[in-house]
């Protein structure tokens, strides 16, 4: 049992901060990986990436956005509320060295990953770009967070309501075209965002690495339902990934594979309303 | 009417039966109800009597009883009315007098003595006698759920031995001096011995006996491959079907359980030692018992939230009932093994790590990697791995979806790819959502590696084979989801190093299965996340670690490894032999006793088909 020891609501309730009591956990993981959670006895096995981590109080922090019947399980838990399980660390970790200037990519609730890998970069004692995307001002979320982390910080939403409105490849083109120094590119979010992020970068020749989030039960390369298409050939992206170079990946299909229960779920969360 | 009390049962079998004087036959058949009828004076009156078809006790026909105790004066044949009082033999337990009857067994007229006391059992054969009869005795199959009826529910098929039946069963065996069978079994069990016990009602005694050097029997009396092992050796098999050895190893442990007769041991020794166990799958809780017993502290590693490994998360509820699986790892937790679950070892911890604490470590992670087989369309929506599959129906309990959180992959037809038996466990529970399920298998019926009773499951309850037949591609609907196999016809060639016949495609002999749901199982391999962190165990070229095979320890001093992590998919019960290997090995080095090394006969491997 994994006791919650903070709850923060973020972006209007639909994006929600777990501080979790996991200290053999909080010791090991690294940026870039992830943990599976099951809530209770008949509760499915979700993969969430460890989003921040306190080695010294033995925390470990999960950001997740509402979506199915076990995370709005989770919504309605509270601090000091128990998870059953929490599997732990998970996935290689993201590789952090000093190479010069990095461009972080952000959207959605995927800021809440690469907060975390932008600032094991920023630690490495690399040059940060951070530019991080939303919806609207409301679903943005750990703005403050990145502002710390990232020495120039760019803010994009789709309709404008704050920073610049428009997609975060905007002003990524501009930066990849004013800047030769870019080193790497790291796009977490939507997988349509980080495919089109990675066509762009391929044009100038920056690598970019992404994280990738299959559907998963065991997260211990048990099952293969995880499998992800990369340079051609399958991979799982529990024991491989889950950071891939993005111009190998097969997005496409991660996207069809990614909506296969989407009526299942929709009826589980039916049942659970009933 | 004598109350047909049990432990008369000695034979239990229908023999000819003849008068030594006319030779006519005693036996009587009507409809469905066979007998063995004379004719017995007592107390001057004329009475019918039966000897069962079991040749026990006889009974009495007529309304007349016998008193306990009673003899009876005369035994007669129906048919020339001549007495079969043979005055020259006595009843070699009571004294009485008694009739003869020749029995026919093996090819052979073996007199057989009935004593004219009431209940008395003495039959006077000689033990080469018995023999012949026991030959007579066919194979006690296992009452099962019926067919039509099992493929609605995951409870399990076979009801397993009544205690008629066991008895029976044991009686079969002819208590070999030099037993094959215990060569036959990767753990050694005594076999005979506790058959033996089995014969004599004591089932405790034989539960006993086999946990010396099995732990799990109620696991292995269901999913050891016995017709590959034990039982291919047993000598009734050369003329008859071999003994049924798994079915009275289940019969016990299900009686020692049921009976709650399972006496956890008191560890008394403590060596002041620990020893970590990663997996907690049968190599790894062989050797967590093993080693509390030798008094130790062991912890067990586990990376899932659910104990038993293969046990738990691959073979279903239907084949090994998962409260079986959890009463043996509750065994071993009383006996004070601690157990970590959600603990990935590699990750959470290194093995260097657990080197710190611990004085040995035992790897017994088993091969649980799927491998795919790389054609088009694999990543297809509903094809999964096996893997997927089983974890989904038995360790996500997905089959009770929406009570369970984990949505069941449902589906008209399945395609299952693979002939073993992960492949039958997983067309047997895709059968049980309702489907209309298909194997294809790409060599023939003799070559496939399930066992033999789960094809014959599989066949039974309606699972067709499309044999020499292998995929080559598969076809999706416009929302990428499966909806055809594509096949191609194979043939048998040459052997290759296996010993089996090498399938070959047949050109242009391309056909299509249509399916919404295709189940890859096709084999495993093993998971790297152990190996990320540990790179200096040595492997070999399948990725598998080396070991040392006379003690299973790996290139990486104090660390053992065992089962399909050493040998790739095999069974439970080589996974065992193996955890028990190491165990004796660790048990030596740690407690100082290790001789210098001297030439040892590896342990023979049993060959499985």
């Amino acid at each position: 049992m994994f006791q919650i020891v903070r709850k923060q609501e973020m972006a209007r309730g639909t994006i929600i901060r777990f501080d979790i009591n996991a200290p053999k956990i909080a010791k090991k993981a690294k940026a870039g990986q992830f943990v599976i959670i099951r809530v209770n006895e008949t509760g499915e096995r979700i993969p969430l990436t460890v989003a921040d981590k306190d080695e010294f109080a033995g925390i470990i922090t999960i950001i997740f956005q509402v979506v199915g019947k076990t995370t709005a399980l989770m919504r309605s838990l509270n601090s000091g509320d128990m998870i059953k399980d929490v599997v732990g660390p998970l996935g290689k970790p993201a590789e952090i060295e000093k190479i010069g200037t990095v461009v972080m990519i952000g959207g959605g609730t995927g800021v809440a990953i690469l907060h975390h890998v932008a600032k094991a970069f920023k630690e490495a004692g690399n040059y940060v770009i951070g530019i991080i995307g939303a919806q609207n001002k409301e679903l943005l979320i750990l703005e403050n967070e990145m502002k710390n982390i990232c020495d120039e910080l760019v803010i994009t939403t789709d309709d404008g309501s704050y920073g610049q409105q428009g997609f975060v490849t905007d002003p990524l083109k501009k930066y990849l075209e004013e800047r030769y120094d870019i080193k790497l590119a790291y796009a977490i979010g939507p997988i349509i965002m980080m495919k089109f992020v990675c066509k762009l970068t391929k044009q100038y020749k920056v690598k970019t690495m992404v994280s990738l989030n299959p559907i998963m039960i065991d997260g211990t390369g048990m099952c293969g339902g995880c499998r992800v298409k990369v340079k051609g050939e399958t991979r799982f992206c529990c024991v491989d990934g889950p950071d891939f170079d993005g111009d190998d990946v097969d997005f496409d299909e991660l996207m069809n594979r990614n909506q296969l229960y989407l009526k299942e779920e929709k009826d589980s969360l039916l049942f659970s309303i009933r | 009417m004598l109350d047909h009390d049990v432990k008369y049962l000695k034979f239990k079998t229908y023999l000819n039966t003849y008068c030594p004087n006319c030779h006519n036959s005693f036996n009587v058949e009507k409809k469905d109800e066979k007998s063995i009828d004379f004719k017995a004076i007592y107390k001057g009156n004329e009475i019918d009597l039966r000897l069962s078809p079991y040749l026990d006790v006889f009974e009495v026909e007529s309304s007349e009883t016998i008193d306990k105790g009673d003899s009876v004066d005369d035994l007669l044949c129906p048919k020339c009315s001549k007495s079969l009082i043979n005055k020259e033999v006595k009843c070699g337990e009571c004294g009485s007098e008694v009739g003869e009857v020749l029995i026919s067994a093996a090819s052979r007229l073996i007199p057989f003595f009935i004593c004219t006391r009431y209940g008395c059992e003495w039959h006077g054969l000689t033990k080469a006698d018995e023999r012949r009869i026991k030959l007579k005795i066919p194979r006690q199959d296992m009452p099962e759920q019926d067919q039509k009826l099992r493929v609605h529910n995951y409870q399990e098929v076979p009801y397993g031995y009544t205690t008629e039946l066991a008895l029976l069963e044991a009686g079969r065996c002819l208590q070999c001096k030099n037993p094959q069978c215990v060569e036959g079994c990767p753990v050694n069990i005594d076999i005979p011995a506790f058959i033996a016990l089995i014969a004599d009602e004591k089932f405790d005694d034989a539960a006993k006996k086999i946990k010396e050097r099995n732990v799990l029997p109620a696991i292995c009396g269901r999913v050891c491959p016995q017709e590959s092992q034990c039982e291919s050796r047993c000598i009734l098999g050369y003329k008859d079907k071999p003994v049924a050895i798994g079915r009275l190893e289940r019969f016990v442990a299900d009686y020692e359980r049921k009976m709650e007769l399972v006496k956890v041991p008191v560890i008394t020794r403590d060596t002041r030692k620990k020893v970590a166990v990663i997996g907690s799958g049968p190599a790894g809780l062989t050797v967590a018992s093993d080693m509390r017993q030798h008094g130790y502290a062991v912890t067990v590693y586990e990376a899932l939230h659910e104990t038993g490994g293969v046990l738990t998360y691959g073979i279903p509820e239907f084949r090994l009932p998962k409260s079986i699986v959890q009463f043996e790892i509750n065994y071993l937790k009383e006996m004070g093994c601690r157990v970590e679950m959600n603990h990935v070892i590699g990750n959470i911890l290194t093995i260097d790590e657990l080197l710190e604490h611990f004085d040995a470590v035992f790897i017994g992670v088993g091969a649980g990697l799927p491998t795919f087989m790389g054609v088009e369309g694999e990543s297809l929506g509903n094809v999964f791995s096996s893997n997927e599959y089983l974890t989904r129906m038995n360790l996500m309990k997905a089959y009770k979806f929406p009570e369970y959180d984990t949505p069941m992959p449902k589906a008209n037809k399945v395609v299952v790819i693979g002939g073993g038996n992960v492949a039958m466990d997983s067309a047997r529970t895709a059968l049980r959502t309702g489907a209309d399920v298909t194997i294809v298998y790409r060599r023939s019926r003799h070559e496939l590696p399930a066992r033999e009773e789960e094809v014959h499951h599989a066949e039974e309850e309606g699972i067709k084979f499309r044999l020499l037949t292998n995929p080559v591609r598969y076809i999706g609907t416009d929302n990428n989801k499966v909806k055809a196999v594509e096949c191609i016809r194979m043939e048998l060639g040459e052997p290759d190093n296996s010993g089996r016949r090498r399938p070959v495609p047949i050109k242009d002999s391309n056909f299509v299965i249509e399916c919404d749901m295709a189940i890859v199982a096709i084999g495993t391999g093993p998971n790297p996340i152990l190996f990320s962190t540990t790179p200096d165990l040595k492997r070999n070229k399948w990725g598998y670690i080396e070991v040392d095979p006379t003690t299973n320890e790996t290139s990486k001093k104090f660390v053992y490894a065992g089962g399909d992590i050493v040998t790739g998919s095999a069974t439970v019960i080589e996974a065992m032999g193996a955890g028990r290997i190491a165990a004796n090995a660790m048990h030596e080095k740690l407690s100082g006793k290790a001789k210098p090394k001297k030439k040892k006969e590896p342990r023979k491997k049993v060959k499985v088909n």
